[in-house]
């Protein structure tokens, strides 16, 4: 058979260790192997390798699944954003009217008394810090007691989100005086460019379903409330990215949900 | 706003749950990494049901997963000062026997599509042809990235050791 004579590729050396070889080259290939022993040992030790990669990994998939990783949390989280997110529209047109909620303009949402002192306390944290050069944070992101130490002054379980989608790195944090005189906590971010955005968590009256949008000048902020505690995330008035980060700091807090279950 | 119809979609993803974890975990080398990108993915996947018009299902969440862990790793390279804050290699590497830790490390050495293609068809059990879809290239581009992380892992463990790549 002339087949016999055409010489075996390496793509067909790699084709018959992972099973898609075709059938009629089949007996060429082993033919080939039995007599080019270099080839049969790099066929060998690929298949030792991939047997490597499947008993370092395969133990992965046999452990349970984490909470975090349930698709029925996940998918009752996904159905609250959407729902909160369509919440707020509506108020800001309501409200605010359409000029206002698509506007760059100084926007005062109709917010609760207790939401909007939050929102002001956050903003105005905001602006303080964000313009500070040499001091914006009190805490480095690098020290592992950041959040826990948050944590424990503000009385709830904090979580520092995961911006790298955005381009932001976390900096790190510090301590507010709130309302009331109770702690808040603050965690900044700043991208490669410079922009920073801050995440502010305090204790909030505020009713757990309100979701707010407001710009005041060159910050804008949205406020969420998550039982007793309110989040407000503050950056620079894009009103698309902001709200893309807010919803992904919202995914990724409401993972703390271990409440009770752990 | 979200009704699961009848199509199977949240049992199939539900499914998949297991080896996207496996895989991410490969990928990453790090197990948080890895069950943030699932998180993710799965978000992703919910978010995008509508978009889904049959198919593989497990296939999609590979594609949704490989992509987003590019658009992470883009995102670190911007800043190459950014490294994971915990990094759980350590803790790994006490358990494993040689064997394992070693073929972690000659993983670690290959870039992310070479990585990702030799993990899909190994690990996963991917065809090539499902790997090109997933990867979103040619299959001569899967067979010849395929070749190079063997060739390279190979290296590796015969003791080579080429210059660490670490694109992590």
């Amino acid at each position: 058979m002339a087949e016999r004579n055409m010489p075996v590729t390496d793509d067909e050396l790699h084709a018959y260790v992972d099973g898609e070889l075709p059938p009629d080259r089949r007996a060429t290939v082993e033919a080939w192997l039995a007599s080019h022993p270099e080839d049969a040992a790099r066929v060998s030790s690929w298949r030792a390798h991939a047997e490597l990669i499947r008993v370092r990994y395969g133990g992965v998939n046999r452990n349970p699944v984490p909470v975090r990783l349930d698709l029925d949390r996940l998918a009752r989280a996904e159905r609250k954003w959407t729902w909160l997110t369509a919440a707020a529209i509506v108020a800001a047109f309501l409200g605010g009217g359409a000029a206002g909620w698509f506007g760059h303009d100084l926007v005062e949402e109709p917010a609760p008394p207790a939401v909007k002192s939050v929102m002001t306390e956050a903003i105005d944290a905001h602006k303080i810090y964000v313009a500070e050069v040499r001091h914006p944070i009190e805490v480095p992101a690098d020290a592992s007691h950041l959040v826990p130490w948050l944590s424990r002054r503000v009385g709830s379980t904090l979580r520092a989100p995961d911006f790298g989608a955005f381009g932001l790195r976390l900096m790190g944090g510090r301590l507010l005086p709130a309302q009331d005189g109770k702690p808040a906590a603050m965690l900044m971010y700043e991208s490669a460019s410079g922009e920073r955005y801050t995440l502010y968590c305090a204790r909030s009256a505020a009713p757990e379903t309100a979701l707010h949008y407001s710009v005041a000048g060159p910050v804008a902020a949205v406020y969420w409330g998550d039982g007793d505690v309110g989040f407000v995330v503050s950056g620079p008035p894009d009103r698309d990215r902001l709200f893309k980060i807010a919803q992904s700091a919202y995914e990724q807090l409401d993972r703390r949900i271990p409440r009770g279950s752990s | 706003m979200w009704e699961w119809d009848v199509s199977g979609f949240r049992p199939d993803v539900e499914r998949s749950i297991p080896a996207l974890r496996r895989y991410a975990r490969a990928l990453t080398r790090d197990g948080d990494v890895a069950d943030d990108l699932v998180q993710d993915t799965l978000v992703r996947a919910l978010r995008s049901e509508h978009l889904f018009h049959g198919g593989d299902v497990r296939s999609w969440l590979y594609t949704i997963l490989t992509n987003l862990n590019r658009n992470r790793l883009r995102s670190l390279s911007r800043r190459p000062a950014l490294m994971p804050m915990d990094d759980n290699d350590a803790a790994d590497m006490a358990g494993p026997e040689a064997g394992a830790r070693d073929i972690e490390r000659a993983l670690a050495t290959l870039v992310e599509e070479q990585r990702s293609a030799l993990l899909l068809v190994v690990l996963e059990g991917l065809s090539y042809r499902e790997v090109a879809e997933v990867q979103g290239v040619p299959i001569g581009t899967v067979m010849s990235r395929l070749a190079r992380a063997r060739a390279q892992v190979k290296a590796f463990l015969d003791g080579e050791r080429p210059a660490l790549r670490r694109v992590k």
